[in-house]
């Protein structure tokens, strides 16, 4: 991975939020290095901070939040500096787009799909008239919507919730971006539509060269689409690596405890492994380790200090002083043992 | 499957369910049979406008069925019923919601929303009985008592769905009709919630009828699952036999979808895609309920049925006809 191009890269950033008069911090000195052409999962739970996180990339944060301190490189400039709505206007949609979770409300129900589409065409390729409808029909097909002809002049109403879920990703790629935000874009999708939208996304994401972020808290749909994980928890990103790496050979308590809370994993009658506790509450600094309080097995340390990234592999990083040299050996819980094993017994064989 | 008695609580004879009148009429079940065991957990799946959260209303009588009949422990609980019968069904059967965000009165007290069903029926003699039967129910959730005079805005997801569930055993069901319990919770809450169901499954011996898409929690907590498509069920079984050998077209389809949290696993998986036009052949030779091996029910005609045989043949599993 190490080759390969830095796209964007984030560093040490901080957002924070005024909410009835106090100030939350959402996000706390994430960074982040994205690769071109990769597709990266960001889990984490609501909450977390994985949405904020990436709306930052678009100059898309709340009225009441801000970057308070940190940077977002692309392309050679630092969006965290961007103040105006004419700079976001350069990125937004035309660089980075986005494909919100629910396809019933982010088109207008007065307008025409193959107006909605087109509008974007014309606003970011500068393509008019003509032309642009034959691109849009073009677009529309691509997305896997039959008879394109016919539906350019039909409005959202006469689609079904995973068509107009294609429309969405069509005015997406309209844009023609670089990067491609998903959050949450199977949610609110049954089962088998969901699996043909992430099948979509993953040719669109071939066809049109993207580097594309899912955000979601479906472990499943991770398992599918991602070639990294990173995983987060309390506005930071607490673990990173290769999607295997994160599946099968996970290094946080937080990713244990996550992996392990899935039915999955369970055996029938007996209990599921639960994470104790809440999240911490982000309008109060955080001491050491931010899920110390929610783990059965953290150190001293843990509550004292805030632990910084530990190289498991080249390709995978945690934030965890269970990872320092110094710390005594703890074994993850049963279900994440016999994970890794299989794994190692694999890749060995 | 031990905790299973053989005595059925909940039947559903021939259930038909329509919306709308005349040309617009829309049949949301159409046809549907299925019995509860007393202590177990069945699961309802199927996908958004299959029916299964309409067949979980009629149940619960929200909505009136069109035809069929509904046999709660040995009584017909459709149609015109008694005062009694309907208060007693009333406490009987209770339901938990999907978004613990929605479902609570946000201006009323928690005291208030697991007190409602009491107040509404009023089995209870003193107020003190009432409060004790609240508090009990809240201790029985996990949730301490001094929440109750606070407001639902001041808990978390998986506090709220908690307080949902207290309201309900609040009235001492015997079924709860749980659609869709755990969709709008994180996964880690989830957890919670489903140790929470199973719980007090056993404590009290509730029966449940689970309703849900998602397949992972429903063949981790379900005894029995019946998969509906477009208001009719086109398979049945105990959950495990109908995950090893799931044989109607849609049901395949159906568990192919599921996302696997195994990357491995995931992607090596065959997706099958559902055709309805693979039944061409129903004119002549229409579908038949059919149980080719023991508890395992599916729709199928003459042609497909010899299909299926060949499947459970090479599995290895017995089959009855």
């Amino acid at each position: 991975m190490d080759n390969r191009k830095v796209i964007l890269s984030v560093k040490d950033l901080v957002i924070k939020f005024r909410l009835r008069g106090q100030i939350l911090t959402a996000i706390r000195e994430a960074s982040l290095d994205l690769y071109e052409g990769e597709s990266l999962a960001i889990v984490g739970e609501s909450g977390s901070g994985k949405s904020v996180f990436t709306k930052s990339f678009m100059g898309l944060l709340d009225a009441n939040g801000w970057i308070d301190s940190g940077n977002i490189m692309f392309e050679g400039e630092d969006l965290a500096q961007y103040k105006s709505e004419k700079d976001w206007l350069k990125i937004r949609g035309k660089k980075i787009a986005m494909v919100f979770q629910d396809p019933m409300t982010s088109l207008n129900p007065l307008k025409t799909i193959g107006k909605q589409v087109q509008e974007a065409i014309e606003l970011h390729q500068g393509i008019k008239g003509e032309e642009a409808k034959k691109l849009t029909i073009q677009y529309l097909s691509d997305v896997g919507i039959h008879d394109p002809e016919k539906r350019y002049n039909q409005y959202p109403h006469e689609f079904s919730g995973g068509m107009r879920q294609r429309v969405v990703i069509a005015i997406a790629v309209a844009c023609n971006p670089k990067i491609l935000i998903c959050d949450e874009p199977t949610t609110a999708l049954d089962v088998t539509i969901q699996a043909q939208i992430l099948e979509l996304l993953k040719g669109l994401k071939e066809k049109y060269n993207l580097t594309t972020i899912y955000i979601t808290h479906d472990l499943g749909v991770v398992a599918n689409v991602a070639d990294r994980i990173a995983v987060m928890y309390a506005g930071d990103i607490i673990e990173i690596g290769l999607c295997e790496e994160v599946f099968y050979n996970p290094q946080h308590p937080y990713t244990w405890a996550l992996l392990s809370s899935l039915p999955q994993l369970g055996v029938k009658g007996q209990e599921l492994f639960t994470i104790k506790g809440t999240p911490p509450n982000l309008f109060y600094d955080i001491k050491g380790d931010a899920f110390a309080p929610r783990n059965p097995r953290a150190l001293k340390i843990d509550f004292v200090k805030r632990p910084p990234y530990f190289q498991v592999s080249p390709t995978h990083k945690a934030k965890t002083w269970l990872l320092d040299p110094r710390a005594p050996k703890v074994e993850p819980p049963e279900s994440i043992r016999a994970l890794r094993q299989q794994w190692e017994v694999e890749s060995n064989g | 499957m031990d905790k299973r008695s053989k005595e059925i609580l909940l039947e559903v004879k021939n259930l038909r369910v329509e919306f709308g009148k005349r040309r617009k009429k829309f049949v949301a079940v159409d046809d549907v049979s299925f019995h509860i065991y007393k202590g177990e957990t069945f699961g309802l799946v199927g996908e958004s406008g299959s029916g299964k959260t309409t067949i979980g209303r009629a149940i619960i009588r929200l909505v009136e069925p069109a035809a069929g009949e509904i046999i709660f422990d040995g009584k017909k609980i459709n149609g015109n019923i008694d005062k009694e019968l309907d208060k007693e069904v009333t406490r009987r059967i209770q339901m938990i919601f999907q978004d613990p965000m929605a479902s609570l009165n946000e201006r009323a007290k928690v005291e208030y929303i697991v007190s409602e069903g009491l107040y509404n029926l009023k089995n209870y003699k003193t107020d003190e009985e009432r409060k004790a039967k609240v508090e009990k129910a809240m201790l029985d959730v996990g949730l301490l008592p001094e929440f109750l005079s606070r407001f639902p805005h001041e808990f978390s997801g998986g506090q709220r769905q908690r307080i949902g569930v207290a309201r309900a055993i609040v009235m001492e069901p015997d079924l709860i009709i749980a659609d869709e319990p755990i969709s709008a919770l994180d996964v880690s809450i989830r957890a919670q919630v489903l140790n929470l169901m199973a719980d007090l499954q056993k404590r009290k011996g509730l029966t449940y009828l689970f309703i849900a898409h998602d397949l992972s929690v429903v063949r981790f907590i379900t005894d029995r699952v019946a998969v509906i498509y477009k208001g009719k069920i086109v398979e049945l079984a105990e959950t495990e036999r109908l995950y090893q050998n799931p044989l109607h077209p849609y049901t395949r389809a159906l568990f192919s979808a599921i996302p696997i949290p195994d990357p491995k696993l995931e992607r090596s998986k065959n997706l099958e895609v559902y055709d309805p036009n693979c039944h061409f052949d129903y004119d002549e030779d229409p579908p038949k309920w059919i149980e080719i091996e023991p508890e395992h029910f599916v729709l199928a005609n003459k042609r497909e049925l010899e299909g299926y045989k060949k499947i459970l043949e090479k599995n290895g599993v017995q089959v009855l006809i």
